[in-house]
């Protein structure tokens, strides 16, 4: 199935910062093991050393949370957009100096 | 909602002539109405931080009529905060910004009620602030204060007027309504410190709070009008590149451990430690770097010592303001230290001196040894040094 990913920003530096990557999956497991293979360093942000999708980021087919579908098992159809949502947690819009803030390596 | 609370709500209240011509525009609309206007005049909204979101948040909900405002800030306004936090002028910079903000809302409209809580929002005294207020608008500006406002809306029952931005895109949504998700079902867990964008990731175009935080005021207006349907169970995303806004569905989690239905959270927790910046998961800070004071560095190179200096920013920070040195940014180090001379004394710096303590730990790790950090970075070396050089 040809599908959609759409990037946020704030990993838009790990996708060779694409907006959007085309691809061809049966599911949304299938999908994100594409679009790890071909952006490395995605990976560490999108799972857990468990392999495990991180808590904080959410992934929707359509407007439709993974999780009360078939998690990564959920299968696409053709023209399916998947959206990756990681929290922001910003409202003053800089993280100078902030505790939390570190170069990423 | 309970009674104590609702009664306000309730009160008889009237306006004055001078109030029904200040809110015609709003009286002349049928949603709004005279009814309307004095539910907006009885209304209690609270609004966590008064930065880029807080600062168009409490200019339109002061404007609107909410007739008692309350801020929870305990910054003081700086130069940086001018590019976006529309609440403030640059005759404000160094007072204490619920100064600011009190005159400036009390010049906007002197018919309501500003209540400042000049402090750090706690979880000891979460509970006490935010228990006389209607609606809780969240305009944080980190993942520990997010989760504590959260849980504390959660647990007293008060909506949570969500807004959060990073560099060109924004979320919004409403948390808290009896039936609807809260913050903790959308994400269980805040990313651990490591995993948040770096310094040079940061920055925000200043418009975008504006926009974000104008979101988070009509929805705090559609609330207390009744009118509309406002964005519960549902998460709004804005993209200001492409200028596109778009829709998700946020169901409330079964499992959430604070508004479950077997919560595993019936108080306040720390938040610091659950957000790991207490924590162990916490990456440990690099601190222990040999380090070089900027004025030491100065005298050695006025003296004609071959001093390598290593610039650990990213290109556009070097174009606000440089050291003359050799720019390899912290992250493209490792693939690019053959381009350092291991003979040679480097010096590392960034803007602050943390990346550069980083880059130095790195370094010394793969064999080097003659290389040092400056210390509190090209900041330090602009107050200590050259006062020519722009802080930004």
């Amino acid at each position: 199935m040809a599908v959609r990913i759409l990037i946020p920003t704030p990993l838009r530096p790990y996708a060779g910062r694409n907006e959007a990557v085309e691809l061809e999956a049966a599911t949304v497991g299938e999908a994100l093991a594409r679009l790890v293979e071909q952006f490395g360093e995605l990976r560490r942000h999108l799972y857990a050393d468990s392999g495990r999708l991180r808590s904080f980021v959410n992934v929707y087919v359509n407007d439709e949370d993974i999780r009360y579908l078939k998690q990564e098992q959920t299968p696409l159809r053709d023209g399916d957009v998947i959206s990756i949502v990681p929290s922001i947690a910003g409202g003053r819009g800089a993280c100078h100096d902030r505790i939390a803030c570190r170069a990423s390596d | 909602m309970t009674e104590s609370r609702a009664e306000h709500l309730t009160e008889p209240v009237t306006l004055s002539r001078e109030e029904i011509l200040r809110y015609s525009r709003h009286l002349i609309m049928p949603e709004v109405g005279m009814e309307g206007q004095l539910r907006l005049k009885r209304a209690r909204v609270l609004c966590v931080g008064s930065g880029g979101l807080g600062a168009p948040l409490a200019l339109y909900l002061a404007a609107a009529g909410v007739g008692r405002l309350g801020l929870v800030d305990f910054d003081r306004v700086d130069f940086t905060n001018l590019q976006r936090q529309v609440l403030y002028g640059t005759s404000d910079v160094g007072r204490p910004k619920l100064e600011a903000a009190q005159q400036r809302l009390a010049d906007l409209n002197p018919e309501i009620e500003i209540v400042p809580y000049e402090t750090r929002l706690t979880s000891e005294n979460a509970l006490d602030i935010l228990e006389p207020w209607d609606i809780v608008v969240d305009g944080t500006d980190n993942f520990p204060t997010r989760y504590l406002v959260n849980d504390a809306c959660v647990l007293l029952g008060k909506p949570n007027v969500y807004g959060s931005i990073f560099r060109f895109e924004g979320q919004v949504s409403v948390f808290g309504m009896p039936e609807g998700p809260c913050y903790r079902c959308l994400y269980p867990e805040p990313p651990p410190p490591g995993l948040v964008p770096s310094c040079a990731e940061g920055g925000v175009l200043g418009v975008l709070p504006g926009i974000i935080g104008s979101l988070q005021a009509m929805e705090v207006l559609k609330l207390i009008l009744g009118i509309g349907q406002p964005l519960v169970g549902r998460l709004l995303l804005f993209d200001a590149l492409a200028m596109r806004f778009r829709e998700l569905r946020l169901r409330r989690n079964p499992d959430c451990p604070v508004c479950g239905e077997r919560p595993t959270i019936r108080q306040l927790i720390d938040y610091e430690e659950f957000c790991g910046i207490r924590g162990e998961e916490a990456p440990a800070r690099v601190t222990d770097v040999p380090e070089i004071a900027p004025r030491e560095l100065y005298q050695r190179l006025q003296s004609g010592e071959d001093i390598f200096i290593l610039d650990v920013r990213e290109p556009h920070e070097y174009q606000i303001c440089n050291l003359g040195g050799y720019l390899i940014p912290l992250g493209e180090l490792p693939r690019r230290v053959h381009e350092l001379d291991s003979a040679r004394t480097i010096v590392a710096h960034c803007r602050s001196g943390k990346r550069s303590a980083e880059a130095v730990d790195f370094l010394r790790r793969v064999g080097f040894t003659r290389v040092w950090n400056l210390r509190g970075g090209i900041l330090a070396w602009a107050d200590e040094v050259d006062p020519t050089v722009p802080k930004y």
